[in-house]
């Protein structure tokens, strides 16, 4: 953070000042008495623009999900109130199930991925040997790229013609292609590598600076007592970065537990064979838009996709609190 | 992206030392090569992709072993793929929005920060519960919700009902509260003396300091619009109106087999962004470091 670079007036002479200089004037004022400072409504007017946009295009609609979510309505009528008919139907709807379980499946197998990769990808760039910023840069572009792009550059790179077939194939490893992109559970699996290749270097950055912070004295301490990488690694760098840990489990778990891109764009907008590879957001893509809209099953979709990432939200920092009380 | 050399090191004198000093080395050496590795998975498919864009018809794109530089550059692919859909427009409509949306979360985000570390006012921790609950809300959980509004607001199938929902975000609203409660109150104070008006203490004192954060707001917005994806997806219908990443899916879903003109598509959507952040690099990974020690 710079300095501000008009200091007005009266900054220097006010700080230089010993508190019991001040008038009593100024004693209220520092203690926090701010109702001569600025007008009733100026607070409000440097809110507006915030607080108007996240009204109208975030709490309203929010508020209106839980409302739509107990009625029948679609997009040409309002809908009346049907009570839990919504959630009941959703017990017996297979495409929830499945999407359902992709969505989790997605998560249980990206979120270990991006906490344990980008802190090793960290701790390999963190080092002040030269060229170490470039990779760092290097690995941090596929970050800005644009995730539709990436996810047709990698739809043909998977492609059954694609490089990496061809690759194979030139290797001698196969003889047929492997069918990345039609088949189901091979198709999750390149939608997820796509994910974790695009957020290796998002979350390295998170690491780099949490590692900024361990100490190195500890390291050399560790060392010192005959400690290896391994040994070093479990015993100072883990602890010392376990909050951002943490921090990157959450992110990215509710992160993962939204994919809708990858998956969309990987499959050709067809969700796999069958829709069988279908997540959750693209269900409710597919049930709440479109003429034929029904919005209020898509809905009661939203609102059971908002109560489990809160969930998950509560149940990663749950356990960050129990780990800090032992 | 290759490895250079370790560094030299010329005092070696015991036999002792030089066998740390080879260790070191090796260690060294096994780090470049762990480093230049990921390297390669990381921009190998981009550099593959700009190969792909670059070759001309008559290239044989399957070749093995394969032929990252093209022998004969070509920009037709580029020619083309705007002959199938108008991806510059595309473009253009994208570089709108995302210009749009920079200015209207700078702006939002660093006068609700201003007003919620700065002042004191009746309902400041309802409007703080506002933003948290904001932020908390997965955009997707309000999509369909959003998208009715969008209908009944008649911003559908418009430039501006891209723009609007994404207007100032949550998010960045908390971090120039955090960056703007960082700034020392002496100087809040002074500015009273000196009978600044709030307007004058936000421009004159809170702006200047937090420039850093706006940095980073700026290019969390950009990246963030250019990159939006399911929204306009949904927002917009007619093909004239579409945004880049819009159009490119478009363009994927066509019956275009040639895999040079997609790759130039793919090219014109992600190179702008690797090129402003390789400008900003310096500057971004400063800013992003200090926000997450802070947060």
């Amino acid at each position: 953070m710079t300095t501000p670079t008009k200091p007005v007036g009266a900054a220097r002479r006010l700080v230089r000042r010993a508190p019991q200089e001040r008038t009593a004037d100024q004693g209220r004022a520092a203690r926090g008495g701010h109702a001569a400072r600025h007008g009733r409504l100026t607070p409000w007017l440097f809110l507006a623009v915030a607080l108007i946009s996240e009204g109208v295009f975030t709490v309203f609609p929010f508020l209106n999900t839980i409302v739509l979510a107990f009625t029948d309505a679609t997009r040409l009528k309002g809908g009346a109130f049907i009570g839990l008919d919504n959630f009941s139907r959703m017990i017996h709807d297979d495409r929830f199930w499945t999407a359902l379980q992709n969505s989790a499946l997605y998560m249980v197998i990206v979120v270990p991925c991006m906490v344990f990769l980008p802190l090793l990808l960290a701790m390999l760039v963190h080092t002040r040997l030269p060229g170490a910023g470039l990779f760092r840069t290097a690995y941090y572009i596929p970050v800005v790229s644009s995730t539709v792009a990436v996810g047709i550059m990698w739809s043909w790179m998977l492609d059954s013609q694609g490089l990496v077939n061809q690759t194979l194939k030139a290797l001698g490893v196969i003889t047929e292609p492997v069918p990345f992109l039609t088949e189901r559970w091979l198709l999750m699996g390149s939608a997820m590598f796509v994910t974790i290749w695009t957020g290796l270097g998002w979350y390295m950055v998170i690491y780099l600076a949490a590692l900024t912070n361990v100490s190195r004295d500890l390291y050399d301490a560790a060392a010192m007592d005959g400690a290896g990488w391994w040994r070093r690694f479990v015993s100072v760098t883990i602890p010392g970065v376990r909050n951002t840990m943490v921090l990157v489990g959450a992110l990215s778990s509710v992160a993962a537990f939204r994919v809708f891109t990858e998956i969309y764009v990987l499959s050709g907008n067809t969700a796999g064979p069958g829709g069988s590879a279908m997540t959750v957001i693209m269900l409710i893509q597919r049930v709440g838009t479109g003429l034929d809209a029904e919005v209020g099953y898509a809905s009661a979709l939203s609102l059971v996709v908002f109560v489990i990432t809160i969930g998950l939200m509560i149940a990663v920092l749950r356990m960050q609190t129990r780990e800090n009380e032992k | 992206m290759t490895a250079t050399h370790a560094p030299h090191d010329p005092l070696a004198p015991s036999p002792a030392h030089r066998r740390a000093h080879r260790r070191r080395l090796s260690l060294n050496a096994a780090r470049y090569a762990g480093l230049t590795a990921v390297a390669i998975l990381c921009v190998g498919p981009l550099l593959w992709q700009v190969s792909t864009s670059l070759k001309g018809n008559g290239v044989d794109i399957y070749s093995s072993p394969p032929q990252l530089l093209p022998e004969k550059p070509t920009l037709s692919a580029y020619s083309k793929v705007a002959d199938i859909v108008p991806i510059w427009h595309y473009a253009m409509n994208s570089l709108l929005v995302a210009v749009a949306v920079v200015c209207t979360n700078v702006i939002g985000a660093t006068c609700a920060g201003y007003a919620l570390a700065k002042m004191d006012f009746r309902g400041k921790k309802l409007a703080f519960a506002v933003f948290l609950t904001a932020m908390l809300v997965p955009g997707e959980v309000v999509l369909i919700a959003k998208y009715m509004l969008a209908l009944s607001m008649g911003i559908n199938n418009s430039l501006l009902g891209v723009i609007l929902p994404s207007a100032v975000s949550a998010l960045n609203v908390l971090l120039m509260r955090n960056a703007m409660s960082g700034i020392p109150n002496e100087l809040e104070e002074a500015g009273i003396i000196d009978g600044a008006n709030a307007w004058q203490r936000f421009r004159r004192i809170a702006v200047p300091s937090v420039r850093g954060t706006i940095a980073v707001v700026a290019i969390f917005a950009f990246v963030g619009s250019w990159d939006n994806f399911l929204w306009p997806l949904i927002v917009l219908s007619d093909q004239s109106q579409y945004t880049l990443t819009v159009g490119l899916n478009y363009l994927q879903g066509t019956f275009v087999k040639d895999p040079r003109i997609i790759a130039a598509g793919t090219v014109i959507a992600i190179l702008p962004l690797v090129v402003f952040f390789f400008a900003l690099q310096r500057y971004f990974f400063r800013g992003v470091g200090e926000g997450a020690v802070k947060g």
